[in-house]
Order: C-alpha cells, then structure tokens, then sequence
C-alpha cells in the first residue's frame, strides 16, 4: 500500500532567530527526500520534529492526509531515528540494546542475530558497545533500523565515521529499504542515488 | 492504520525495569553511592554528638529520616541523565509504548537501585541510635513507603532539569517543597513509635502520599521528558 507523508509550511525559532520558515515537502512510498542545507541550518531540528521529538513553531504533517495531530503516538511509531547519538547503553552489547528495544516495536521479522551479521559486527556482538569504535558504534545504530520494521528512517548523517564500506553499506540499506516501499529521509552532505527515487530539498539559502 | 501486532504493555515496562538493572548489575558503583553516603552520614552523628543514650534515641528518627532524603535527592539527577546523553532517550520518545508506563518502569527501577537499598540497612541505623528493636519494622515500612515517592516525584524534577547543565541544584530546589510532607510525616511516624505511641496515622499518611505520587507522577514525568529533550 503506498503512502503519502506532506510537510506544508513549517517553521522553527530557536529563541528569536529563525531557523526555517514555511518549509515544505511531499513524499511517497518508495522515494528518498535528500535534505541539505549548510551547518547550522536546522537540518537536524527538522529531522527531529518530523519525528515529534520536538515541536514546530507553525506549519502541518500529514500521513495519508490526515493531520498527524489528531494521533501522535500511532505517528511517531511509524518513524526510526538514526541521530549522531547511538541510542545505545555503553555498558550493555549491542545485541542487548537491540533485544531490549525490540521489546518495545512491533516485530520486524529479523532476526537480531542476522541484523548484527548484516552491519559485520559479528565478532563484536559479545562486546560492550563502550569498546566498539566509532564506526562501529554507528554500523550498530544501523541495524536499529534494520530491526524497527516501519516505514520511514528518518537518518541524520548516516555518512560520519563510516569507512568505505560502512558507506557502501548505508546506501545499500537504504536503497533496500526504498525499493520493498519504504520512505527515507536523509540529511546528508554526500549524494545518494537509492534507485533513483530521489527528491531534494534544500534549507537555510 | 492496523499494523503487526505491538508488544504488551506489560512486556515494555517489566523490559525497561530489567534493561536499568542490568546496567546497574555491570556497574554496582552506581548503586553503592546512595548508600554509602546514606550509612556515613547517620553512622557519623553519633560519633559527634556523644555516646548519651537519650540524646541520640531523640535524635534518631530525624537525622535517618534527613540522610535518606538527601541520599535519594543526589541520585535523582542521574535518572534521565545517561539516557538524555546517549540518545536512548531519543528511542524511548519514539517507541508505540505509552510514555507514563515506560517512565514509571523506569522509576521503579531507580528505587530498586536506590531506596531499597536504605531500606535494608535501616534497622543497622535503628541500632546506632539505641531505638528500642520494636521500631525496626516502623523504620524499614516509613523508609520504604518515603523512599518510593520520592523516587516518583523527583521523576519528575530529574525529567524536568534533564536537559540543564548541571541542573543538580536546581533539581533539589524543585524536589524540597515536595519532600517535606515526607520527612516530617516519616520522621515523626519514627519517633512516636520509638515513644512507644500509636503511629498508624503517620504510616496511613506516608502510603496516601505514595498512591497520589503512584497516579500522577508517570503522567507528569512523562509530559516533562518531552518538554526537556527537545
């Protein structure tokens, strides 16, 4: 079934200074949204408050055209975050961290064991996500998309201390994930083809 | 709108409980400092003030009560802390699960790690301050009834002052006001058994208190982590 996620008009203030302003997009099943824009442009503010970690100044987001409004919590749940924080506890694995978040989403049908496998941490799956490396750390944070099953990844840099592969690898994913109908929105300084799909929208010029 | 089926409510908050101990199991550090700061304290009055058996039965009851208020109000403002700066709390926003439930989940996990604990070494400080052995019972059951709420409405500030930079100060600021029907109900609830007096309206009043805390708090903590984590 193909959906239909629009933005129209939105705007954010950080203090008195605003960051964007009557911000627009429209993106359907199937398609990538590219957001660029230069630092400190409020790419990430908008990634966060499209996922209703935080809240517009003005403007309205719709699903399928209903206003997200009337039902945030079943709204929210239909997005992954992937953020330059990694979301995990430095203390546990990084397949504890994923067993615990599963028991929070619905299931995806993967295995953990085999998203694990996918982002090549297998031989780390036995360590705290404190020893891994950076890279790592993020390569784990991917297979939290992975596992959630929803339908938009809403991914904040997915390029920062990621080798040649690991890039490789985030195209891929997502490019995946496009294709099988999802939706993905990407703030990125790098370009992304993900099958062709691929709508840009540009912030803060 | 029906998607696959959503894990039960109970399934997030018992795997939220067991996620924070679990922490906690790999760093016990974090559990002994409430503790240590709590049997310091009310070891080292008796010390200061004099071996007099009277003085310290009549002090007894309040310093334990104060020490055990202090020692929650300096641990609360780890309790969204570590999740704020590593973004699980990001995840925990986002997931379908009621944000109150997981928010209490973590509450409970937080006194488990911090007021339980006081509770269990309480009928040491009874000892310290020479309080008639009958008192044990009164001064483990007002410690945990007090314990809990606080665990609950400093859910609250520590949800509040979350984003602030060393917001400590001002969490404690926040959280007095809220603390003190507990420590004079606690305290006196203490003594009057220590007096060998009827003390059930004391402990009726801490149990009130802890099912106000127990229906509103998640609600508030909850409104609060949105607000603050923006």
């Amino acid at each position: 079934m193909t959906h239909i996620l629009k933005a129209e008009q939105l705007s954010l203030f950080r203090g008195e200074r605003c960051l964007f302003d009557s911000i627009g997009f429209a993106l359907a099943s199937g398609e990538l949204l590219l957001l660029r824009g230069p630092n400190g442009s409020g790419k990430t503010s908008l990634l966060r408050g499209l996922c209703g970690l935080l809240e517009f100044e003005d403007g309205k987001i719709l699903w399928d055209d209903v206003d997200i409004s009337r039902d945030r919590q079943s709204f929210r749940a239909r997005f992954a975050w992937y953020g330059h924080k990694t979301g995990f506890k430095l203390d546990l694995t990084a397949e504890e961290n994923l067993a615990f978040e599963s028991t929070l989403r619905a299931p995806s049908g993967l295995a953990i064991r085999d998203a694990i496998d996918r982002l090549g941490l297998n031989r780390q799956r036995k360590l705290p996500v404190r020893s891994l490396s950076a890279g790592q750390q993020r390569r784990a944070s991917l297979a939290r998309l992975l596992l959630s099953g929803v339908k938009v990844w809403v991914i904040d840099e997915p390029f920062t201390n990621l080798d040649a592969d690991g890039r490789a690898l985030v195209e891929e994913l997502v490019a995946e994930h496009v294709a099988g109908g999802g939706m993905a929105i990407v703030a990125t300084h790098h370009d992304m083809l993900a099958g062709g799909n691929v709508k840009t929208l540009e912030i803060g010029r | 709108m029906s998607g696959p089926a959503l894990p039960g409510l109970i399934d997030g908050f018992g795997s939220i409980i067991r996620r924070d101990l679990l922490l906690l199991w790999r760093r016990p550090g974090d559990l002994l400092n409430p503790l240590v700061f709590f049997i310091m304290v009310s070891t080292l009055f008796p010390l200061a003030v004099g071996p007099d058996a009277q003085v310290l039965r009549n002090i007894g009851a309040g310093v334990t009560w104060v020490a055990a208020l202090l020692s929650m109000l300096l641990s609360l403002n780890t309790l969204f802390l570590t999740d704020f700066e590593d973004g699980s709390l990001d995840q925990l926003l986002l997931s379908p699960q009621p944000l109150p439930l997981l928010a209490l989940g973590k509450t409970v996990a937080h006194w488990i790690s911090t007021g339980l604990p006081l509770v269990v070494v309480s009928p040491l400080i009874v000892m310290t301050y020479r309080l008639p052995s009958e008192v044990v019972p009164v001064m483990m059951g007002s410690v945990a009834l007090g314990t809990a709420s606080l665990s609950l409405v400093g859910a609250i500030g520590a949800a509040l002052t979350v984003g602030l930079h060393r917001g400590t100060t001002l969490l404690s600021l926040l959280l007095l006001p809220l603390a003190m029907p507990l420590l004079i109900f606690g305290a006196r609830t203490v003594s009057l058994a220590a007096g060998g007096e009827p003390y059930a309206g004391g402990m009726n009043l801490l149990a009130a208190y802890l099912v106000g805390a127990l229906a509103l708090a998640p609600f508030a903590t909850a409104a609060a982590l949105r607000i603050s984590n923006e």
